[in-house]
């Protein structure tokens, strides 16, 4: 039934569609790559070419010899890693009081971390500038992991909330039963089962952090400016170079592109599984 | 009954309540406050109490209200037609082919992708010396001459909201995706059964079992895309002449000019008119995980 050929020709019809989506979709980062690896001559050159005639990665050790990449890329990973782990062990507690117990002000508790999500970033910016000011942290990497957990704890609380929700709590109780206390049952039961999901939850949160950059460009200062504020600087400071810009593009890309096919699978899972029930 | 009332649960919710008290809710009710002072760090002398001089000054400056216009535009057409590209896509993915898990993976990282990065790839595809989409479109023919497209007032807003567009496009088609493949097959066994053609599938069972998925998700996007800075500002900076200036890229040019007054108002002004959203997306949010339970 599905080899007639009006069937063949609406299969053609939508990977065709498929096809120019995924060009769409993905052209930016091809062109940005072949920019990157074109020698100067031919980014500005008379004819736009789609391949370089000559590739060089020039542009990739010029980022690190003369812009001196490498403290931007430390920074980021500073910062991300230890975002990452403030955000997952603070939400992680609170995750499993929420999933575990029914208390006083719980639905309120809640909805006061999903309203966290919906500030204006921008409503946020100044006020923190001056309260990061005041606690000397302003310009030091702890300005930006105070500031990104105004939204990866209650987007890491509401993840951590699903995949706790899924799991029954007769597993904890059957080793609660056996004598351990709450805190031994949840490290050697829970937290296995979990791991996957944490393990997702913090490479989203790896991820946003590593990507910020509204907060970054306020917060730091030229010692530890992170590679979003790296790149943006790189057009002031040297007018604007498209090598070596790119080449930052793709080295900020790559990382985030590991972790996301990592973390893909349970990440989704979690991200659509408070709007597709109910 | 004299329950004795078990400490735990709060004591595990302290430490991220805490977190979130100093750097979310102190820094509301600051901006709350700055908006109603004059605060202009270039005028420290005249730092003071005004009342409501701030609002008053803001709801009659044109710019603001120009930028109000240009976020409605930014976030209508934008999130309109990244949730239409975002269905196709996910229908497209839905259907079983060579490669799809990989095609799936691949087609979201857009979505992923800094803002930044997203405001310096695309400035590159648009330059008005060099630019590939200047070199495409006089292959095709399209255009005579070299388009300056983030230069000219008339292309810029377009090209923006293009950007963004392709940003959010992967978004919509995660979503969807997870939602299409819910719906029970047998719904549309029983269509065949009746006749139905692929159209009334569509708007008989796709459409209306994706309901949810689709409200929650817009929902979601139009508060992300109203509140996003970093692309139109690694773009344009909100110019040529603001003609991409929305309100929170004007907020964030404020603030770098150091009228935090002003600024603040400004913000506080858009965290009401996206409260609206955001009361609806959390009832809808909060009904779903009842059920869920």
């Amino acid at each position: 039934m599905k080899r007639s050929p009006a069937g063949a020709a609406k299969n053609l019809v939508s990977y065709l569609l498929l096809a120019g989506m995924l060009v769409f979709l993905l052209f930016p980062f091809y062109w940005t790559f072949v920019t990157s690896i074109k020698p100067e001559s031919e980014l500005y050159g008379k004819t736009v070419t789609y391949w370089p005639r000559k590739a060089t990665f020039e542009s990739y050790t010029r980022l690190f010899s003369d812009y001196n990449f490498i403290r931007p890329m430390t920074n980021s990973l500073i910062v991300a890693a230890s975002t990452t782990l403030v955000s997952l062990t603070v939400s992680l507690l609170a995750a499993y009081s929420f999933s575990r117990f029914q208390f006083k002000g719980r639905k309120f508790l809640m909805t006061l971390f999903l309203t966290n999500n919906m500030f204006p970033t921008v409503l946020l910016l100044i006020p923190l500038y001056a309260i990061m000011r005041k606690l000397g942290i302003l310009y030091t990497p702890f300005a930006l992991i105070l500031a990104y957990t105004t939204f990866t704890i209650p987007f890491s609380i509401w993840l951590l909330n699903g995949y706790l929700a899924d799991l029954p709590p007769s597993l904890e109780e059957a080793a609660m039963v056996d004598g351990a206390n709450r805190a031994q049952a949840f490290v050697r039961i829970v937290l296995p089962v979990l791991m996957p999901c944490i393990v997702a939850t913090g490479a989203y949160v790896f991820m946003t952090s590593w990507n910020e950059y509204t907060f970054a460009v306020m917060f730091t200062n030229e010692a530890n400016r992170t590679i979003p504020v790296s790149l943006k600087n790189l057009i002031g400071q040297l007018g604007v170079e498209w090598g070596m810009l790119t080449a930052g593009g793709i080295i900020t890309i790559v990382p985030v592109c590991f972790m996301f096919f990592f973390a893909q699978k349970r990440l989704i899972e979690g991200l659509t599984a408070g709007a597709v029930k109910g | 009954m004299g329950r004795k009332r078990n400490p735990w649960p709060y004591l595990l919710v302290a430490p991220a309540l805490l977190t979130v008290l100093t750097v979310v809710f102190i820094p509301v009710v600051n901006a709350v406050s700055m908006s109603f002072q004059s605060y202009d760090l270039r005028r420290p002398s005249r730092i003071g109490f005004i009342g409501l001089g701030n609002y008053a000054e803001v709801l009659s400056d044109p710019l603001f209200w120009q930028s109000v216009w240009k976020t409605v535009v930014w976030v209508g057409v934008g999130v309109g037609f990244q949730f239409l590209f975002g269905f196709i896509l996910a229908l497209l993915l839905n259907r079983r082919f060579f490669g799809r898990g990989i095609v799936r993976s691949i087609s979201l990282i857009p979505w992923v992708t800094p803002g930044v990065l997203i405001g310096l790839m695309w400035r590159w595809i648009y330059d008005g010396s060099y630019g590939v989409l200047n070199d495409i479109l006089l292959r095709l023919g399209i255009i005579r001459d070299y388009v300056p497209f983030l230069a000219r007032g008339d292309t810029a807003f377009p090209a923006v909201i293009l950007t963004i567009i392709w940003q959010g496009i992967p978004f919509f088609a995660l979503m969807i995706l997870a939602g299409l493949q819910g719906i029970p097959e047998e719904l549309y066994d029983a269509a065949d059964v009746d006749g139905a053609n692929g159209v009334q599938k569509l708007f008989r069972i796709t459409i209306p079992s994706l309901r949810n998925v689709i409200f929650v998700t817009t929902l979601l996007r139009i508060i992300w895309v109203s509140n996003s800075v970093d692309v139109i500002f690694n773009l344009t900076e909100g110019g040529p002449a603001y003609a991409t200036q929305t309100l929170s890229v004007y907020v964030f040019n404020k603030g770098n000019s150091l009228n935090l007054g002003y600024a603040a108002t400004m913000s506080i002004l858009l965290a009401l008119m996206l409260s609206s959203v955001a009361v609806v997306y959390l009832r809808r949010i909060f009904r779903n995980q009842e059920a869920a339970r």
